[in-house]
């Protein structure tokens, strides 16, 4: 499974990018294999406030509905507009459909380095 | 109990398929992506394993009568080698399962039932049975797979070299196919034309491989739910339950009022008289969504006049579709509708069913 070594992962499959006080969300390449066929998404509001480990949207794939969550604090300051056009771009390029930008001010303890993040899908799977 | 495998779960690994539990069974719910397999069964042909379904034979002097009294569709009018679609109600008109009945002569029927209500329908049945015939719950002797899709006859045809044009929709014929004794009917649950088989459960595995090799894709449960909901069949959990009656659930035209008694007919003779409260509607939506199982249909108001009993984003026709019950009086009186999709309120529209049909 194609985990990428420069992000932080979230126990729920979301990938962070830190850029000084900006996260950069989007879902991994585990989540989009295991809800199939992506159609259809479903982002926050520009300007919305949001906490750590609140729902940030939704993403539907044919057979099942998953909400993304928050793992900073902070404001949406953009969202991928172009994502719900084209849902299936999850599937194809998960790392580089980016769902919805945040400028925090706190982030979850918890997130995971890359090499903890691959360790816990391998556990899921057991 | 633990979860079982079918004869075909090797072959479905070796395939590439992803292994989920569904109803004590280990299945495939994909193998190489939903979307990719459902076209293929509308364009082409895909092959299902559905050997989870159960099998109970009816055996005796008087085994039409007792399948005429369990079932709500008349099945007086069988004749051998003919299948027929019915649901199977309690006293109160409630549904116990919907099923396939298959006569094999005036002295023997076989039953085909829903993979999570085998010990369920099974009790039932012999409650039921006020006729001394005798019962076998079979569904442990019998594989069964599907091969559906308008190149399902060809590819068929030339795999096992024989000939199918005689077999017609609803009918079923024994024939031998690779050496193996199977009973092959022209029917289906996905809107196309195809064919079911069953034989023996070890040689399930056999005949997978060799539809396979012959061209068929392989589908698993994923698209199989996508396929008869744009077909608008039934799915019993969902659609249909022990809490709604056939007329509720519009698939009326499977129960026969004026010939013969069976269980539940007095209970369904007075809701039609009286007329139905609500009813089973097919619908999309005006804008982005996908309406799902348990999402609530309101009104202008916010007030609750049914609910979802299935969705999903049609793949064939590019469209949100979706079943669900209404109440009659919301139907008739020009309300406008909603499906509550988490904070909104998305607009639907009422569409005739099925959603697509291809036999």
């Amino acid at each position: 499974m194609n985990v990428k070594s420069d992000l932080f992962y979230t126990k729920d499959h979301e990938w962070v990018s830190i850029q000084g006080d900006t996260a950069t969300i989007g879902i991994t390449d585990h989540a989009q294999s295991q809800l199939g066929d992506i159609v259809f998404v479903e982002l926050p509001e520009v300007g919305a406030g949001v906490k750590v480990g609140d729902t940030l949207g939704v993403v539907e794939s044919t057979k099942a509905v998953s909400d993304f969550y928050s793992s900073v604090e902070g404001n949406v300051t953009e969202v991928n507009s172009s994502l719900p056009d084209s849902p299936d771009k999850l599937n194809s390029d998960a790392y580089g459909s980016w769902l919805v930008k945040v400028k925090f001010t706190k982030k979850n303890p918890e997130l995971m380095d890359a090499k903890a993040y691959s360790k816990y899908i391998e556990e899921e799977h057991k | 109990m633990s979860t079982r495998k079918t004869p075909i779960y090797d072959n479905h690994v070796k395939h590439g398929g992803k292994v989920v539990e569904f109803a004590g069974w280990y299945l495939p719910v994909e193998f190489s992506g939903l979307i990719n397999e459902h076209n293929a069964v509308r364009k082409n042909v895909g092959i299902f394993d559905v050997s989870h379904m159960g099998e109970v034979t009816v055996k005796g002097e008087r085994a039409g009568e007792f399948v005429r009294n369990l079932v709500a569709n008349d099945t007086n009018k069988l004749y051998d080698g003919r299948v027929m679609y019915t649901p199977m109600c309690y006293e109160n008109g409630g549904i116990v399962d919907d099923l396939l009945v298959y006569k094999v002569n005036d002295k023997e029927y076989l039953l085909v039932i829903n993979a999570a209500n085998i010990a369920k329908d099974f009790e039932w049945m012999k409650k039921t049975n006020k006729f001394g015939v005798e019962l076998k719950n079979v569904s442990d002797d019998y594989f069964q797979l599907a091969v559906q899709g308008p190149k399902a006859k060809e590819l068929m045809e030339k795999c096992f070299n024989v000939d199918l044009t005689d077999l017609k929709f609803f009918h079923f014929k024994n024939m031998t196919l690779k050496n193996i004794p199977c009973i092959v009917s022209r029917t289906g649950y996905t809107g196309e034309n195809g064919f079911e088989i069953y034989g023996a459960w070890n040689e399930g595995g056999k005949l997978f491989d060799a539809i396979v090799a012959a061209g068929a894709t392989p589908c698993g449960l994923g698209c199989r739910d996508t396929l008869r909901l744009e077909a608008a069949l039934m799915l019993y959990g969902n659609d249909i339950t022990a809490e709604t009656t056939p007329l509720e659930a519009g698939i009326d035209i499977f129960v026969k009022l004026e010939s013969g008694n069976f269980i539940g007919k007095d209970v369904l003779v007075k809701q039609k008289q009286e007329g139905l409260k609500r009813k089973l509607i097919g619908f999309t939506l005006e804008e982005k969504g996908i309406p799902r199982h348990d999402y609530l249909i309101v009104d202008d108001k916010d007030n609750t006049v049914g609910v979802v009993t299935s969705g999903t984003l049609s793949p064939t026709l590019g469209i949100p579709i979706g079943l669900a019950y209404v109440e009659t009086k919301k139907l008739n009186d020009g309300s406008k509708l909603y499906v509550q999709i988490r904070k909104n309120k998305v607009a639907i529209k009422q569409m005739k069913v099925p959603f697509y049909k291809n036999y």
